[in-house]
């Protein structure tokens, strides 16, 4: 069955083949957006936390057919650049697999409370486990993202990353011919 | 700030094509306008003050994989798509022991979809793997023998045909007794391996204060985010290629290739990305189904377990059941040790004879102590294979020995820290195994002379909490700072604080007599004017930071900016396994000869004339085996430290715990790279937390009961403390930049500081982890 | 498979009528709200729905409304909007609502798939319990309502027939301080090991109890509830008093041991919980000098 929905701003069409297909299996298995992460399938782990008609939820728990027509962001098109910026600079990057959901949700607690305290931020962090980094460098971020926010007011909440990189697995693994996107570059500013 | 421009790198990538294709153009920085020359300076060594280099060792440059890793463009090994790729999905037992009796794969081949389903018969070569031993079967043959054991492989179409088809399998089992019970074993003689250390005469001594307890350590799951994943992609010529996130790449070819029955350079293999391992990526997981899958059916497979799958998947740490009688004189020094201890290592070999040489042989901690009977064993049973996990044999033991000092310094009536002292090992001591404890000069280094007693990182680490005061009990608290969190079970009723110390010993790097080595080539070449190195090792980045590392070593080394880190794969020589916290040391110590080696070939030579390479391949100093009877021996390379204050309030009324502060002081010999080495130390610090008081894999009869996010509970960012680190440098002076092992000692300590502080807080003895909220309540005797 | 009987597993009614035309005319479509029971099961593959009805378009499911004496929450209002809409007349079910999962399922978990999965770790479940709510449940064939005590049969059971929707659950506002706890093993994200909700009634002069995750089902306390409280004079609340009602929520639990804690513990820990819970209600409701 076609499911129409909006994923980072453009519309997108799934094709279906059962009624329980999650989000997650849809954005990652049909249409090829990984940055979406898979770590459990049970909604206990965060690592596919999206905006769904910006809200967080787990994407493994809706089921794409209840998408028809709605909004979805993912770690592509949710998160300020501000967010990103401060998780790349405080260390709070490791393996990274959680990174993407916690993006996301970092993204709408700023959105919703611009100045947070450490007890908000742990309470609206709850759901998004992270098994390498302790969550101090996490915390450390979400507060110098928030500090670059209001100091930059920033009204532009859209990244100028292209939203579906265009460069090719063999940047990480040496393999050509892959047709989706793979590693990026980074500036290596100390 | 500049947009990282895809395709336009910017100083360090993580990758980057092979140095003889041609390379991405216009750095950013403008080409120097002549042939830069090689650095005069001398390698930064120990006592050698390193270059300031922007980037360089000692400073935290952007991870290179950092902003892929934030914008989901970074490709894990469950991110991989090949075209034409078929999913493949395991069938795995459901007893602890059984007989196969038949496998009818009809009704799974005949699903439209399905293009293999395979079982052990269909194994190409060896029909058994193993990283120390090859004892574990590809595919079940004739029994199972733990529950998880892979029966069969089914390779379809999508993922969810896959999972399908393996469950239209039908297997027919005749259950066997379950061997559950690692005491049995080890009353049977049904051990991996058993490993003594004798030293002086136990019984001889007329202590003034003696404890004796057992302790219990459950089984904790290494739970890393990123699943079991990897595509294999047959070359078509017979051979095959693996992209899979594991810790040892080289490892791994040698277990799979007698098994495909194929030659090793028939197979390409390279890391794809790691979402976290701590040890659950040592063992094979899906490599040799998945080649098998791929070379069957003509087609890229891919294979990616769900957390249910992950949990039976991979390894987990030993449980162990530790009895340790520890005795003092009465001027507080330990007289003897004595300890029995079993660990579990399930129904297969894997690496736990490595681990039990590690339990036994750090089965003390870092004290002195001349009077020891340790016995220590990994049993043979049928519950789920246990092997690698950040610790490695030193966590079970270390909650058992710290345990043992608090019990100790309070029969004593000394101070937690002073009974430490008092005992610390010191440069020149012996550990158990008679091992000298050359830990740190601080004359050699140039530093003060400390005349009369030898000088001890340890007496030194523990007298710097004095500075650093514990936490005060703030007036007012939201609900989601005490215990129970928004469960709002107490706003205070109930809550005792208390305070508690932990002193982790761990060996860095492989020991006992293995030949531990790394290998690094290193090219440095001119491109578009710019002199930029390339760094090619196998060294798996699991999340730690090695990357960077390696970019920042290149960068000091050859005065470069930009360094290009090629594909981790079998293209070059083994990196050995990102484990041990060894990477740091042997990868880097590889890739600094390496560049040392390219410095030399520099000296009188023009870049412009072609590029520079050189490959090393570093090695530490030669350890030795245990001596099976006494267990005397240099078994170990490097010892690191790592002490913990943890400071918990308990509702001791419910049992449930808040640790509120973590306190850390670790000896790092040399910081490398400041924020990735906060970041180990928190992360350890995390999964320690985790041990002390939710993290266990509860099985009953060798059945697991709660392999699942839902109920094999790890910390939440509220289940954690901010944490306040304080990094020592006692430099090594045999180790690369004097540096030492870092990710595991962090484990090791919080746990029993953790343990301590509810104990302070409860007054009850606590002698198994996870520490429930039952053991803390069952004395209350409130039940009616 | 092709895309019109593809279309036909998937019914996504826009009311509340065509949603019961729907499921009488396809017995075999599965409701689904917010997913966060649902779903877990359909990706474990413990359960296969040939065809599944999505509950999240209906907005009469997605409303809730002041009845007077009550509220009337529809079904498909989430935990999010309940912490954040009706703290102040529910704060025992607001309470609650903040301990479920994350903020991720928070945010897509409803009040009408927690009774419908009907777990005895329910977290919604005890407030319920506590405050006498009524559920309102409708087919094609009719509506009706349940008392919440009456709901529950047994473990994930519930009186819920095929074809049947909970439409809204009807909550009376407090009429005095209320009070939630769950204990779970974990500072966040955790199934309770059990949980209790307890609400004073200041006009009727009457306790409720709602007990969570210690019986095959929620259950109530009907001899704790009974207990004699210093209506008159509210100082001579005490300690033995707080215990006293402890003992009796303990006796009403019937739990069992499991992978998140003992039968034991969970008796010990419900009556810790109840005795707290009754101070706290009581002195909210005295003022800060009774209850010690
Ligand atoms: C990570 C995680 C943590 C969780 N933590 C908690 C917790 O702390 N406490 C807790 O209580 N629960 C918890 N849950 C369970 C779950 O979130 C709740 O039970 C939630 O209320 C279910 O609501 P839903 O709308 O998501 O239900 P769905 O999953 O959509 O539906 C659940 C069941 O109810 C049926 N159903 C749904 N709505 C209706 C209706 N209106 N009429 C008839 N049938 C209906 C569905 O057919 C299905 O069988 C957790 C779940 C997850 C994944
Ligand atoms: S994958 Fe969805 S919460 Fe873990
Ligand atoms: S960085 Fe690895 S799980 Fe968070």
């Amino acid at each position: 069955m076609r499911v129409e929905l909006r994923i980072d701003g453009e519309a997108a069409v799934a094709e279906i083949d059962r009624p329980g297909e999650s989000l997650l299996s849809t954005l990652r298995d049909r249409l090829g957006l990984t940055g979406t992460k898979n770590a459990c399938e049970q909604g206990e782990c965060g690592s596919c936390t999206v905006l769904l008609d910006g809200d967080p939820v787990c994407s493994c728990l809706v089921a794409t057919a209840q998408c028809e027509g709605r909004e979805v962001k993912t770690v592509v098109g949710a998160v300020p650049r501000p967010v990103r910026d401060a998780f790349i600079a405080c260390g709070a990057v490791q393996c990274g697999f959680c990174t993407p959901g916690l993006l996301v949700s970092v993204a709408d607690l700023l959105e919703r409370e611009p100045d947070p305290r450490d007890a908000q931020i742990r309470e609206a962090l709850a759901g998004n486990l992270c098994r390498c980094t302790g969550y101090e460098k996490i915390i450390d971020a979400v507060h110098a993202a928030a500090e670059a926010m209001s100091s930059e007011a920033i009204s532009d909440g859209v990244p100028r990353v292209p939203a579906r990189s265009h460069l090719h697995h063999n940047q990480w693994i040496n393999v050509s011919n892959i047709p989706r996107a793979a590693g990026d570059s980074t500036e290596d500013t100390p | 700030m500049p947009e990282p421009v895809a395709g336009e790198p910017n100083g360090t990538t993580a990758a980057a094509p092979e140095p003889t294709a041609r390379t991405k153009t216009a750095p950013t920085k403008t080409a120097p306008t002549k042939t830069p020359t090689p650095p005069t300076r001398a390698a930064g060594g120990v006592g050698t003050p390193l270059q300031e280099r922007s980037g360089g060792v000692g400073s935290s440059p952007t991870r290179p994989d950092a902003a892929a890793k934030a914008n989901g463009a970074f490709d894990y090994a469950s991110d991989l798509e090949f075209p034409g790729m078929l999913w493949g999905h395991t069938l795995r037992s459901p007893h602890p022991r059984a007989r196969l009796v038949s496998i009818d794969t009809a009704a799974a081949l005949a699903m439209p979809g399905v293009a293999a389903v395979l079982t052990a018969a269909d194994v190409p070569g060896k029909r058994y793997y193993g990283l120390i031993e090859a004892d574990q079967p590809v595919l079940a043959i004739d029994e199972v023998n733990y529950q998880g054991e892979p029966v069969a492989i089914v390779a379809a179409e999508t993922l969810d045909l896959a999972r399908r088809a393996a469950e239209a399998v039908t297997v027919e089992y005749e259950e066997l007794e379950t061997h559950w019970d690692p005491e049995e074993a080890v009353e049977a003689g049904n051990v991996f391996r058993y490993q003594p250390v004798r030293l002086g005469d136990p019984d001889a001594q007329v202590p003034a204060a003696v404890v004796a307890r057992e302790y219990v350590v459950g089984m904790q799951d290494q739970a890393p985010l990123g699943p079991e994943s990897g595509v294999a992609v047959p070359s078509g010529d017979g051979g095959v290629s693996l992209y899979v996130a594991t810790q040892w790449v080289h490892s791994d070819l040698e277990q799979i290739a007698p098994c495909l029955s194929l030659e090793p350079d028939r197979i390409h293999m390279a890391i794809a990305g790691i979402g976290g391992a701590f040890g659950a990526r040592e063992d094979l997981s899906v490599q040799v189904h998945m080649a098998m899958l791929a070379l069957a059916t003509a087609r890229p497979v891919k294979m990616m377990y769900d957390r249910a799958e992950s949990f039976v998947g991979h390894v987990h740490r030993h449980p162990a059941r530790m009895r340790y009688e520890h005795a003092a004189d009465a001027d507080g020094k330990l007289l003897y040790v004595k300890a029995r201890i079993v660990l579990d290592g399930g129904a297969y070999a894997s690496t736990t004879e490595a681990v039990v040489g590690n339990a036994a042989s750090l089965a003390v901690g870092p004290y002195e102590v001349e009077h020891v009977s340790v016995d220590a064993w990994g049993a043979r049973t049928n519950n789920p294979p246990c092997g690698a996990m950040r610790g490695f044999g030193g966590v079970q033991t270390c909650f058992a020995y710290e345990s043992q000092m608090d019990a100790l310094a309070e029969m004593l009536g000394l101070h937690p820290l002073e009974f430490r002292r008092r005992n610390a090992v010191a440069q020149g001591s012996k550990l158990i195994t008679g091992q000298i404890v050359d830990a740190y000069d601080p004359e050699r280094a140039g530093g003060p002379s400390n005349p009369g007693r030898p000088f001890s990182p340890l007496a030194d680490m523990l007298g710097r909490f004095k500075d650093i005061p514990v936490p005060a009990v703030p007036a007012a608290r939201d609900i989601v700072e005490l215990p129970g969190g928004t469960g709002n079970t107490t706003h205070g009723e109930g809550v005792r604080r208390g305070v508690g110390y932990g002193v982790g010993l761990k060996n860095v790097c492989y020991s006992e007599g293995f030949d531990d080595y790394s290998t690094a080539r290193v090219r440095l070449e001119l491109v578009d004017g710019e002199t930029v190195a390339f760094v090619h090792t196998a060294a798996a980045e699991v999340g730690q930071g090695h990357w960077s590392l390696q970019a920042q070593i290149a960068r000091t080394e050859l005065g470069v900016d930009r360094v290009e880190l090629l594909p981790n794969d079998t293209k070059v020589g083994s990196a050995g396994s990102s484990s041990a916290s060894r990477q740091s040391y042997m990868t880097g110590g590889a890739v600094k000869a390496a560049c040392e080696a390219v410095r030399e070939l520099w000296q009188g030579r023009d870049l412009a004339d072609g590029p520079i390479e050189a490959t090393q391949v570093f090695r530490h100093r030669v350890t030795k085996p245990m001596d099976p009877v006494t267990g005397q021996g240099e078994s170990h390379v490097q010892l690191a430290l790592c002490v913990h204050r943890a400071t918990v309030d308990v509702d001791v009324e419910l049992g449930l715990v808040k640790v509120v502060d973590l306190t850390c002081v670790q000896d790092v010999g040399k910081i490398m790279n400041p924020v990735a080495l906060e970041g180990q130390i928190h992360g350890g610090s995390a999964q320690g937390l985790g041990l002390a008081v939710m993290e266990e894999m509860i099985t009953e009869q060798g059945r697991v009961r709660n392999a699942s996010f839902t109920d094999y509970l790890i910390p939440t960012i509220l289940d954690m403390p901010p944490m306040r680190l304080r990094i020592v440098e006692n430099a090594d002076p045999e180790a690369p930049y004097g540096l030492r092992g870092a990710g595991e000692p962090p484990t090791l300590s919080s746990t029993p500081a953790i343990v301590a502080a509810i104990r302070d807080a409860t007054g009850l003895a606590l002698t198994h982890i996870p520490v429930r909220p039952e053991h803390l309540t069952a004395h209350l005797g409130r039940q009616p | 498979m092709t895309a019109p009987q593809a279309t036909a597993s998937f019914y996504r009614p826009a009311d509340l009528g065509e949603a019961l035309r729907d499921l009488a005319a396809h017995p075999e479509a599965v409701p689904v709200a917010g997913g966060t029971d649902l779903m877990v099961a359909v990706n474990y593959r413990h359960t296969r729905p040939a065809a599944m009805l999505d509950l999240t378009r209906i907005a009469e499911l997605r409303a809730w409304s002041d009845e007077g004496a009550a509220i009337r929450i529809g079904s498909g209002v989430t935990y999010a909007r309940i912490c954040a809409e009706l703290a102040t007349v529910l704060p025992g079910l607001a309470a609650a609502a903040r301990t479920v999962g994350s903020p991720q399922i928070r945010n897509r978990g409803t009040l009408g798939g927690n009774l419908a999965t009907a777990s005895p770790a329910g977290d919604g479940h005890p407030p319920l319990l506590a405050t006498g709510a009524t559920i309102e449940i409708a087919s094609a064939a009719g509506r009706r309502t349940v008392p919440i005590a009456d709901f529950f049969t047994g473990p994930k059971r519930s009186v819920l027939e095929p074809g049947e929707l909970i439409t809204a659950v009807i909550v009376p506002k407090a009429l005095g301080p209320q009070q939630f706890l769950k204990v779970g093993t974990r500072n966040a994200m955790v199934i309770a090991v059990c949980s209790l909700a307890v609400a004073l009634d200041l006009d009727a002069r009457r306790l409720g109890t709602g007990i969570g995750s210690a019986g095959p089902t929620p259950l109530t306390a009907p001899d704790a509830d009974r207990i004699e409280l210093p209506w008159a004079r509210p100082d001579l609340f005490n300690d033995a008093l707080a215990e006293e009602f402890g003992r009796r929520v303990a006796a009403a639990a019937r739990p069992i041991d499991d992978v998140r804690g003992t039968a034991a513990y969970r008796r010990h820990a419900l009556a810790v919980c109840a005795a707290r819970a009754l101070r706290r209600v009581w002195t909210a409701a005295h003022g800060t000098e009774a209850g010690r």
